[in-house]
């Protein structure tokens, strides 16, 4: 059980990732196409979590407690802050490109604007 | 065609999840964490820098540098999307197309009235969570993309109109400036008193206070105004792309 528990969280960052690349893949609408991409993205949140934590450990916050307490590891976490910032400009950016593309390709489906124009 | 994308992907996926399997029957088991950098940090953050929340302290001072690339990421995602949406000069006026209907003020009383009301309260939070960053969970990036959702209530509970009027593209635009280049004003503090970039040349305070860690206060106040500038300048060329449609 607690060798299952220690290895369910990668196993559960494995799971969004392949579960957004299936979205993305069958995806039939720009927007839904950018969610999934951020649904996969949110795998890494969960994987940088799962490495930097440490059992009995507290956030590292020590506003409201003794120096020298345990707590988890604060790069991971700042690192975590980084990829969040860096997956909502990726979204705001596709998604200015869903709307040139709705705009000039008449439709949000990827299969019908496959069609290149020069 | 469609079978064989199909096809593709569950070769490709099971091909994957079989080398995410192996890798991470490879890494230590959740909870023993075993990384040397996490409780050097743990250990000095607090005496060092005299900021509570250590993710903060990281954040701001020992990888100070990358988050200057990480707020200049959003800076040039804002230009990039304002580039990408603004008028192309190929582009024609569409008579054909029909009229989109101006939209107008949500109908509901209890909408406009729940909106306005958090306003406020958006704005207030969005504040405390800039200027404690050093302290409590949050910080420049968390409470400026709070601030700049209250311009996106107005939106929600008004007009695209009111939402121009209380954040004009040249106030956000210039907020968004000045918080970036704040950024590189305070690490220049560093170099004029003979030290190094973004290192502390402030008073540090009591850890704990709100006014304490020295640079990571204010480095906190510059990227939540770029934050919150950028974003509202995002949401403000979505939305002039909307008018432009309707009109």
């Amino acid at each position: 059980m607690t060798a299952l528990l220690s290895f369910l969280p990668y196993a559960v960052a494995g799971w969004i990732l392949l579960w957004g690349l299936y979205g993305i893949v069958t995806s039939k609408n720009l927007i839904h196409l950018v969610i999934c991409l951020a649904v996969m993205q949110s795998a890494t949140y969960v994987l940088l979590l799962a490495i930097g934590y440490k059992a009995g450990a507290v956030a590292p916050v020590y506003a409201d407690m003794p120096g020298g307490t345990p707590a988890v590891d604060p790069l991971v976490q700042a690192l975590m802050l980084t990829d969040i910032v860096v997956e909502a400009t990726v979204a705001a950016l596709l998604l200015a490109l869903a709307v040139q593309a709705n705009e000039r390709g008449g439709s949000l489906d990827p299969a019908k604007l496959a069609r290149l124009k020069g | 065609m469609k079978s064989l994308r199909y096809a593709l992907f569950a070769a490709g996926g099971l091909g994957l999840a079989a080398a995410l399997l192996a890798a991470f029957l490879r890494l230590p088991p959740v909870g023993s964490y075993a990384g040397a950098y996490g409780e050097v940090l743990n250990a000095v953050a607090v005496g060092e820098r005299h900021a509570t929340d250590v993710v903060s302290a990281v954040n701001f001072d020992y990888r100070g540098l990358d988050t200057l690339g990480e707020e200049f990421i959003l800076f040039t995602s804002v230009l990039a999307v304002a580039a990408i949406l603004r008028k192309q000069e190929d582009e024609e006026e569409d008579e054909d197309e029909p009229k989109w209907q101006t939209r107008k003020a949500p109908d509901s009383d209890a909408v406009r009235v729940l909106g306005a009301a958090l306003v406020p309260l958006m704005l207030s939070f969005g504040l405390y969570m800039v200027s404690h960053g050093a302290v409590s969970p949050g910080g420049g990036f968390q409470g400026g993309v709070v601030l700049a959702s209250a311009p996106l209530m107005v939106y929600l509970c008004a007009t695209a109109d009111t939402f121009l009027r209380i954040a004009p593209p040249a106030l956000t635009k210039a907020g968004e400036a000045i918080g970036a280049a704040g950024y590189v004003l305070i690490g220049c503090l560093g170099l004029l008193a003979g030290k190094q970039f973004l290192e502390n040349v402030l008073p540090l305070g009591t850890p704990g206070h709100a006014w304490s860690s020295g640079t990571i206060f204010f480095l906190n106040l510059t990227v939540g105004l770029a934050v919150a500038a950028g974003f509202t300048e995002l949401l403000s060329v979505f939305v002039e792309e909307v008018l432009r449609r309707e009109t």
